[in-house]
């Protein structure tokens, strides 16, 4: 993963956040991604999703694996900590920072190759545990790296950059986290950053694991006329069924001037979550009709985008296990060795 | 030979049948009568219906190891007969059940066979095939109860302590012992020539098994996040960390836990867990056995030259592959000292007894923070899972922990430029920063090349730089870590090298060698890396031998290999069948070698 620094220019017009950060603030090193790459539309939506937010920067810590897709944490919020773990373990690693610290925003930014495949397993255990994270996927249905085999999400039909139709069935991140019980599921498109910012923005507060697929197409291997993720098939194909605008806790919330059905979601935090529903019917809190939803567009061809189901009533990991608030990290060693007295009345039982 | 309070019995039964209970009756009861004495559970990787077994050693000098010999066998299972009736002692005694003939297969010269129907007086006095299956082990327990002369009030009291809040449960057994001991009493001439008479050498002491003892170390050192999933022998492992912290860490205000325990989907995550907790800055660890390490292989790469710490309990079990899971066995020692792919070397800790597990546990988590690497406890299954006598724990309570280099938001607001493997003492070990502390202290941890300020780099020189403090870092832990027990007498005709598990058998080894006239030093390794008087030892003795368990000698290679003393001369004793070691096995060792070769011994 090379990593070149960026000139820390500032201009004096820039605008502030909350923090009084400039957006420059949350931005990382270079990227070495190919020009035009999805995954670094993706990183811009996130620095503006954090800037946005006011997030301090060393409050958060990026986790990834290994891919084109994981490199990225080193592209954005240089002032926060970054974990490249091994291929495919990045939900592993942040389950354990978060057992450790439940204090900090997690984000974590994978790929079809690091999630779907190799770490298949471990998207399902951290989605069961509910980890509180924003759990990123950026999609392109191709390995990068190693130069143009299909990934797991790669669709019936679709074709390498050779002309090889892709024949396994193709795992949609989206429904398996709706099959497991995911309670944040929303899928973008990395060349659509209005409806993308607001739902990282919704996702970084979600109390629990946030899961955002997003089509992110891959300029050299794969967008080309027989790919089912490249820019144009995604434009041509994406289908908006809830455009969510997200309003952070510390925002006056204002009804929009419109005459469209406006539903809301109050976070956690008590930050609105609104959803402006392009299909009709479509009920972002119901799992079994976001489901058949999704699958019903699939069917027609078409990429289902937005907010697709949200549950702010699910317990997180530390619900469960019923940890303390504090987190562990500060506990201090004299609030977790028992001491001498406690061990002699002990040995007792050892008798 | 056996005699007063120095004798070993088996009771062979059928697994889920309940004879545990009554097993580890007989062995309290004998420990509160004041006698040394050790119980090995030779039991099956089954849950119903297999042969297993349960040996109990009473010695008045405190030899801990597993008996070489048993003097009493009860035999309860038809399927294991031949085998059990073989195993006793020329002159030793067969206790069968009677309420059936006596099978052919149990009758042997030289030993005295005494039936008792045990089945019978159950199917008599009890109700339901439930209680009747139960309570017959507590019908043997009775009757050797006689046999051996244990102290009845003290078998009531731990009933009575058992039970306490089930009356009708401790009526049955109080009757079951009754049944036993009255009917041994009024047929057989009780007590046996060999059995037991009250002492008072058990006061300091507890009955403990290694992985609950493991457990508590961890508890006292501060461990909060604990990963794991479920393999034998490591899961009471952190079943009991569990016990313990719902016990000492619930919040007693709001009943919250103080402590992160995640049964993970597999070995890989509960590996990633403890990694991205100790990443955090939590003290973490994650327990499991050959399997599990293989599995982890990847992350403790990661571990080690990204410097996060973590510790690793292994619980060696029979490899390889999933080999024989309720075996023990020593010969995980390659796979951790030389963990997962590319250059690497680690820590790892060789407890040798339950006591040590408590004590090393806290060792353990203090060297993984100093040295910012992985740390493993090599335990076994005898240690692990197998009751054993041991010194009654004791705490220090100024001890504190030590959390190594670890950088405070003060500390990162006046530096300029953090460098996360900068070595700025010249000791091998760089400060380290904990996310969310201050934003000066970010940085990128990266399994792959980084140079010491932590930027990745394919450059040979910067990559060099950082994998060669790495082995100075490893240099230095070998003066830190555990030093080895070293006992020399003038003279000495040999020198014994041994670890782990292996030491009470060992200990036991040398005081029948004296006896034999053959005076023997000894070296129990404690720890990797090794140090110089490692060496020392080696290069002071003629003739050393290495008693561990696995096939393939992997200690001596590894003394071999890190000391630079030529392995063939040093000669091996292997003992890798799955069993507890014996001392016999090394006095044969020895002594066979004594008449095959010209090493002088002292008259």
């Amino acid at each position: 993963m090379t990593s070149i620094a960026k000139p820390a220019v500032r201009h004096p017009g820039l605008k502030r956040n909350a923090l009084g950060f400039t957006m420059r603030d949350y931005e990382g090193a270079m990227s070495t991604l190919c020009a035009g790459c999805g995954h670094d539309s993706v990183t811009a939506a996130l620095v503006q999703a954090c800037f946005e937010l006011a997030l301090p920067p060393h409050r958060a810590a990026k986790m990834s694996g290994i891919g084109c897709s994981s490199k990225t944490t080193a592209y954005f919020m240089r002032q926060s900590h970054g974990f490249n773990s091994v291929h495919g373990r990045m939900p592993s690693v942040t389950s354990g920072a978060s057992a450790a610290n439940r204090d900090l925003t997690y984000i974590g930014i994978s790929g079809d190759g690091d999630s779907l495949s190799i770490g298949l397993g471990q998207l399902c255990h951290a989605i069961r545990r509910n980890v509180r994270m924003l759990y990123v996927i950026d999609n392109n249905g191709v390995y990068g790296l190693t130069k143009g085999q299909f990934s797991a999400s790669a669709d019936i039909g679709s074709t390498s950059k050779k002309g090889e139709a892709n024949v396994q069935p193709p795992i949609d991140p989206v429904l398996l986290a709706l099959t497991l019980g995911a309670t944040f599921v929303a899928r973008g498109f990395s060349g659509d950053k209005a409806q993308l910012i607001p739902i990282l923005k919704a996702g970084l507060s979600h109390n629990g694991l946030a899961l955002v697929d997003i089509i992110s197409p891959c300029v050299t291997f794969n967008d080309h006329d027989g790919s089912t993720k490249s820019y144009k098939f995604t434009r041509e194909h994406e289908v908006e069924i809830s455009a969510a605008d997200f309003v952070p806790l510390r925002r006056e919330i204002t009804v929009p001037d419109t005459t469209e059905a406006i539903s809301t979601i109050t976070m956690h935090d008590g930050s609105v979550v609104r959803f402006r529903k392009t299909h009709d019917s479509y009920d972002p809190t119901d799992r079994a009709a976001a489901y058949a939803h999704v699958r019903a567009c699939q069917q027609r061809n078409e990429v289902a985008t937005g907010l697709l189901f949200l549950d702010e009533g699910g317990l997180d990991m530390h619900a469960v296990a019923k940890t303390v608030p504090t987190p562990l990290v500060d506990l201090t060693y004299k609030q977790l060795c028992p001491g001498n007295s406690a061990l002699q009345a002990l040995m007792e039982k050892y008798r | 030979m056996s005699g007063i309070n120095d004798f070993a019995f088996k009771m062979a039964t059928v697994n889920g049948t309940g004879s545990a209970s009554a097993n580890s009756l007989l062995m309290q009861a004998i420990f509160r009568m004041g006698i040394p004495v050790t119980g090995k559970n030779i039991f099956p990787s089954n849950i119903q219906g297999l042969p297993t077994f349960y040996e109990i050693r009473v010695s008045k000098d405190g030899y801990t190891a597993r008996p070489q010999q048993v003097d009493l066998v009860v035999a309860l299972n038809p399927s294991t007969y031949a085998k059990d009736v073989a195993s006793v002692t020329p002159g030793g005694y067969l206790l069968y059940d009677s309420s059936w003939p006596l099978e052919p297969e149990l009758v042997r010269e030289g030993i005295t066979i005494l039936g008792i129907p045990f089945g019978k007086m159950c199917v008599d006095t009890f109700q339901g095939d439930r209680n009747r299956t139960l309570l017959r082990n507590i019908v043997y327990a009775g009757a050797l109860a006689a046999l051996l002369k244990i102290d009845m009030d003290i078998v009531g009291q731990l009933l009575v302590e058992k039970f306490s809040k089930k009356k009708a449960l401790l009526d049955f057994n109080n009757t079951a012992i009754r049944l036993g001991y009255d009917y041994a009493k009024t047929n057989y001439t009780c007590p046996l020539s060999f059995h037991l008479e009250r002492m008072d050498e058990t006061s300091g002491s507890i009955i403990i098994d290694g992985n609950a003892a493991a457990a508590l170390g961890a508890v006292y050192a501060g461990a909060t996040v604990g990963a794991w999933y479920p393999i034998t022998p490591s899961t009471s492992l952190m079943e009991a960390f569990g016990a313990f912290c719902r016990k000492f860490r619930t919040d007693a205000d709001t009943g919250l836990a103080k402590y992160c325990i995640i049964q993970a989907e597999d070995e890989l995550s509960a590996a990633g867990i403890t990694i991205g907790a100790g990443w955090a800055g939590a003290r973490a660890f994650t327990n499991t056995s050959g399997p599990g390490i293989s599995l982890m292989q990847e992350f403790i790469g990661l571990a080690y030259y990204t410097e996060i710490p973590a510790v690793f309990y292994d619980i060696q079990r029979t490899g390889p592959s999933t080999g024989m899971p309720t075996r023990t066995q020593q010969a995980d020692l390659f796979s951790l000292a030389y963990a997962s792919h590319g250059d690497t070397k680690h820590i790892v800790l060789f407890p040798c007894n339950p006591e040590e597990c408590f004590y090393m546990s806290v060792t353990a988590f203090d060297l993984a923070d100093r040295f910012q690497t992985p740390v493993f406890v090599a335990s076994d299954l005898d240690i692990g899972m197998n009751d054993w006598m041991c010194k009654r724990l004791q705490w220090d309570d100024d001890h504190t922990w030590n959390r190594g280099k670890c950088l405070s938001a003060n500390d990162l607001e006046s530096i300029k430029k953090f460098s996360r493997y900068l070595d700025a003492d010249g000791d091998g070990i760089a400060a380290r920063s904990l996310p969310g502390v201050h934003g000066n202290g970010a940085y990128f941890v990266r399994g792959s090349g980084h140079d010491k300020h932590a930027m990745y780099t394919e450059d040979s020189d910067a990559y060099q730089e950082v994998v060669d403090r790495l082995a100075r870092k490893h240099r230095l832990a070998a003066t830190v870590v555990p030093a080895p027990e070293i006992h020399t007498t003038p003279g000495a005709d040999i020198g014994i090298v041994s670890l782990g598990g292996c030491h009470a058998a060992v200990v036991e080894a040398i005081d029948r060698l004296r006896d034999a006239g053959i005076i023997a030093d000894y070296m129990r390794i404690k720890a990797f890396p090794f140090d110089a008087p490692v060496r020392a030892f080696l290069d002071s003795h003629a003739v050393t031998f290495v008693v561990e368990q696995n096939r393939d000698a992997q200690l001596r290679a590894m003394l071999a290999i890190e000391t630079g003393k030529p392995r063939d001369e040093m000669i091996p004793v292997l003992d890798y069948g799955g069993m507890p070691l014996t001392a016999a096995v090394v006095v044969n060792a020895v002594t066979s070698h004594r008449n095959t070769s010209t090493f002088a011994v002292s008259s």
